[in-house]
């Protein structure tokens, strides 16, 4: 439980980026040059038009500015939160080379589309009803973008979730600072205003989708990924031991007063997910929290604007190290015994091979592990013919056809874990893929 | 610093520490604004228009056109002339002279088209010891529908008439400002002169109007609801005004002096101004944008400028540019330029293809390079984060390289014109194959069969 009081846990989960003003929107938007074949949209999975909605911005149309981001992205909303722009639109964007500093596309497009929410503008209406029938399993980002866009051609849609909250990572798996799950569910409501159907607590198992695949014309696989890969190491089954998104989940689902926390935290992983959990940590109040990485700074999967944020948060990083051994007192989780590593090799090729004579204890009342989700290989697995990749679904990229007629399939599942925006995307793509199945193209 | 040039200025016998006059207009509505002023560093100003009595001004009285985030390009105004008394603003000019006896303190009148009237007023004004008068025959709205301001200013022979009375009792110099809603500057100019002006200040403003309110379709700026058409200024109109002083300037039939006005917001603004033949300058919409205190980037940017230049006093470089300005019939056509972009410098924006493909002749070539292809080649390099790769200018894996077809491109300079990026595109000169000829003489060689007709660049 954080020591923390609730006033202090408001202003350390408030929004690390807080909306624009108006005033704000339209000097950053008079910074965009108006590109030709632009950079930003290049970059973006989804391909928004970014110079369009910033001009739309500029002059004064921020209603049109929000239907040409919808447009290309449903999720708009969330990926303007949670996207790394840094690696995509603003990372493209031509003004760093011109200015030094992109124009800030993720704020720009936020306003657009929270100036249409807050209006209570949709624009968008769904397609004359075909009579066709799609299920999609799974209501995570690209489940919605694929029944959002089939609706829009006019094809029936139901969504069958696991869990009791539609949305995805998008609504509980994503740092509580970036985005809050009340903006997540507002996106599944722009879904279900399209009179796509979602049903809760719904999981379907092997036996399922096989009747799925009866019963509905075309299947949308946006399964995602299951459970946190574990450390493999002595005393990691009893308490104090978190998964990542169970530790960030319930940032989501209870006041932040009563989220557990540990005094002192280590984090093992170097990804985003193991960034969002450590910042998670330390402003729920613990006193030290540290990421353990096996690999070095450079080779670490998390962004580099993600580090520079932990790293300001007063997180400390162990590299080159990996967990031998949970040490308890009475049960009670104390600490890690770590060894240290050394590469033989370089970038993420190396071997790890330990160091002889290197160990040490991190004193910890709390480990999360954040290694990366395991492909659900228990359901991928029980679908007669779907060719399968190291866990991955394999697809066509153009249609997010598998390699059963009629089942499609996008997001995680298909990449072992990505962006928000690129599930947008491939839920898209597979809606089109579907449409021209069902036309019988 | 040694060696400073001199900044000061005269004009048809008034002189001032500086070019930089306050034009009239609110900023010169008071005692105590005209004393800050001259605090600051204006070398002159130009009391707000006097007429007998004070008029009465509307309840909003401004609008604006800004530019894509950018406040007031455009300015305008409904307001009239001063609306204070005679007797206030006389005694405060007379206070203001006497503090400042070597700046340039000038006094706009506007009254009734009677020869006693305009005789009374000048004595009276004279005699609180300004360094001269100017006749606003320039303002378009409102007053004109009294048959005063721009409706004198229109009209050659009342400007004639009126300057002439002016100059009868006059013991100062008189200065005539023109109004720009004419439709050749020269005419008045000519009538001023011919009554016997000592100077021409110009442009007066532009009639216009604003603007309308999309949401409640009111005219900008409104008064309860109903708007008129008012003067418009600010730096949208610096074109027009420069023009204007250069026609005046290069007339042969005008040699009195001039002073510039229009859209003036940078020292830069100035020197294109004495250029063209303006002796001096005027200044009002920057000023009621940002302030008295703009004079001091000014000073300070025309004196570093004429050190660069080695120019030891304004003189030295008034109308140096007017001889260059004449009919498009003295232009060569064999003068040839074209476009060069410097590809290092370039950030792919792609403003500069957009332009020429759709606004102008077609001649920039396209071409996406792969980034890799890009990267290896020194061109830029790629960031990485969390095994992200990514660069400025690049996506979907290219990056637009834009060229110019030198063979195709006619000069325009539209390119040269958006590109964002400074020195990024030049325009070079380049052997056109023709012989330097103007448009008569290429009429008369064409005749002759000594050359080929001139097509414009062909596309392949």
């Amino acid at each position: 439980m954080s020591l923390l009081d609730p006033d202090e846990l408001a202003r350390n989960f408030a929004e690390i980026r807080p909306p624009f003003t108006p005033d704000e929107a339209r000097a950053q938007a008079a910074r965009c040059l108006f590109c030709f074949d632009a950079p930003c949209t290049r970059a973006c999975p989804t391909h928004i038009d970014v110079p369009r909605f910033i001009r739309q911005i500029l002059h004064s149309n921020p209603a049109g500015a929000a239907e040409t981001i919808l447009d290309s992205n449903v999720l708009g909303g969330s990926c303007a939160r949670v996207c790394p722009t840094e690696v995509l639109c603003e990372g493209a964007c031509v003004d760093r080379i011109l200015q030094g500093e992109a124009v800030p596309i993720g704020g720009l497009q936020r306003f657009a589309v929270d100036w249409a929410d807050e209006k209570g503008l949709s624009v968008f209406e769904p397609g004359t009803d075909t009579g066709r029938r799609v299920a999609i399993v799974g209501a995570g980002p690209a489940g919605l973008s694929c029944a959002f866009e089939l609706r829009r051609r006019g094809h029936g849609v139901e969504v069958f979730e696991a869990r009791d909250l539609a949305g995805g990572l998008n609504t509980i798996g994503i740092a509580a600072y970036k985005i809050t799950t009340e903006y997540a569910l507002s996106e599944v409501e722009r879904v279900r205003a399209m009179g796509a159907e979602i049903r809760l607590e719904t999981p379907i198992d092997g036996a399922g989708l096989a009747k799925l695949m009866e019963e509905y014309d075309a299947v949308f696989l946006g399964i995602g990924l299951g459970a946190t890969a574990s450390l493999g190491i002595p005393g990691e089954e009893t308490g104090g031991v978190w998964e990542a998104l169970e530790f960030i989940f319930q940032t989501h689902r209870k006041p932040f007063a009563e989220c557990g926390v540990g005094r002192r935290v280590v984090v093992i992983g170097g990804g985003n997910t193991a960034i969002d959990a450590a910042t998670a940590a330390v402003r729920l109040g613990a006193d030290r929290v540290t990421i353990a990485y096996r690999r070095t700074r450079a080779d670490m999967p998390a962004y580099a604007h993600e580090y520079e944020l932990a790293k300001s948060d007063g997180v400390i990083f162990e590299w080159l190290s990996a967990p031998l051994e949970c040490l308890r007192t009475g049960g009670t989780l104390t600490g890690l015994r770590m060894q240290r590593l050394e590469m033989q090799g370089v970038g993420r090729d190396a071997n790890l091979v330990p160091v002889a004579g290197s160990e040490f204890m991190l004193e910890c009342d709390m480990v999360v592990k954040a290694l990366g989700q395991q492909p659900l290989v228990g359901l991928t697995g029980a679908i007669d013919g779907l060719e399968i990749d190291r866990g991955r679904v394999v697809v066509d990229p153009r249609s997010g056809a598998t390699s059963v007629p009629g089942l499609f399939a996008g997001g995680d599942c298909i990449s072992n874990g990505a962006e928000v925006v690129n599930a947008v995307e491939e839920g898209r793509i597979a809606a089109r893929g579907i449409s021209d199945f069902l036309d019988g193209r | 610093m040694k060696n400073r040039p001199s900044l000061v200025t005269e004009i048809c016998g008034i002189r001032s520490p500086n070019p930089f006059w306050l034009a009239s207009a609110p900023p010169t509505n008071t005692g105590a604004q005209v004393r800050r002023a001259f605090e600051a560093g204006w070398g002159g100003a130009v009391w707000k228009t006097l007429d007998f009595e004070p008029i009465v001004n509307v309840s909003s009285r401004y609008g604006a056109v800004d530019y894509d985030g950018r406040k007031i390009m455009g300015f305008n105004n409904i307001e009239l002339i001063s609306d204070r008394t005679l007797e206030e603003n006389l005694a405060e000019i007379r206070e203001v002279k006497r503090e400042f006896p070597d700046h340039a303190l000038v006094v706009s009148l506007m009254v009734e088209s009677e020869r006693g009237s305009w005789h009374d007023m000048v004595k009276r004004v004279e005699d609180t010891g300004c360094d001269g008068v100017e006749l606003n025959f320039g303002c378009p709205h409102g007053m004109s529908e009294r048959g005063m301001g721009s409706a004198v200013g229109q009209v050659p022979e009342y400007t004639e008439m009126i300057t002439s009375w002016v100059k009868e009792v006059a013991q100062t110099p008189v200065l005539v400002k023109l109004t720009p809603n004419i439709t050749d500057i020269r005419a008045i100019g000519r009538a001023a002169q011919a009554g016997g002006a000592d100077g021409l200040s110009l442009i007066n403003t532009v009639n216009s109007i604003i603007g309308v309110d999309i949401d409640t379709y009111r005219p900008l700026p409104h008064v309860a609801g109903r708007g008129s058409h008012g003067g418009y200024c600010g730096p949208a109109v610096k074109p027009i005004a420069l023009h204007m002083v250069h026609a005046l300037a290069a007339d042969p039939e005008i040699h009195i002096p001039i002073s510039g006005i229009g859209g003036i917001q940078a020292w830069q603004d100035a020197v294109e101004f004495m250029l063209l033949g303006a002796t001096g300058v005027q200044i009002c919409t920057a000023v009621m944008h940002y302030g008295f205190r703009l004079v001091e980037h000014m000073v300070s940017g025309l004196e570093q400028w004429m050190i660069d230049k080695r120019f030891e006093r304004t003189s030295d470089f008034v109308g140096k540019t007017v001889p260059a300005i004449g009919d498009w019939g003295e232009l060569d056509l064999g003068y040839k330029v074209v476009a060069e972009i410097d590809q290092d410098r370039c950030i792919h924006c792609g403003l500069c293809y957009a332009a020429c493909e759709d606004g102008a002749h077609q001649s920039i070539t396209r071409t996406e390079v792969p980034d890799q292809e890009f990267a290896t080649s020194g061109g830029a390099h790629f960031e990485t984060s969390g095994g992200r790769r990514f660069m400025a200018g690049a996506g979907g894996g290219y990056i637009n390289r834009y060229e110019i077809d030198q063979e195709t491109c006619v000069g325009c300079n539209l390119c040269s014109l958006l590109c964002p990026v400074d020195a990024c595109i030049s325009m070079v000169t380049r052997e056109s194959g023709l012989p330097s000829m103007t448009w008569a003489e290429y009429q008369a060689r064409l005749e002759k069969g000594e050359v080929e007709a001139i097509r414009p660049p062909q596309h392949g």
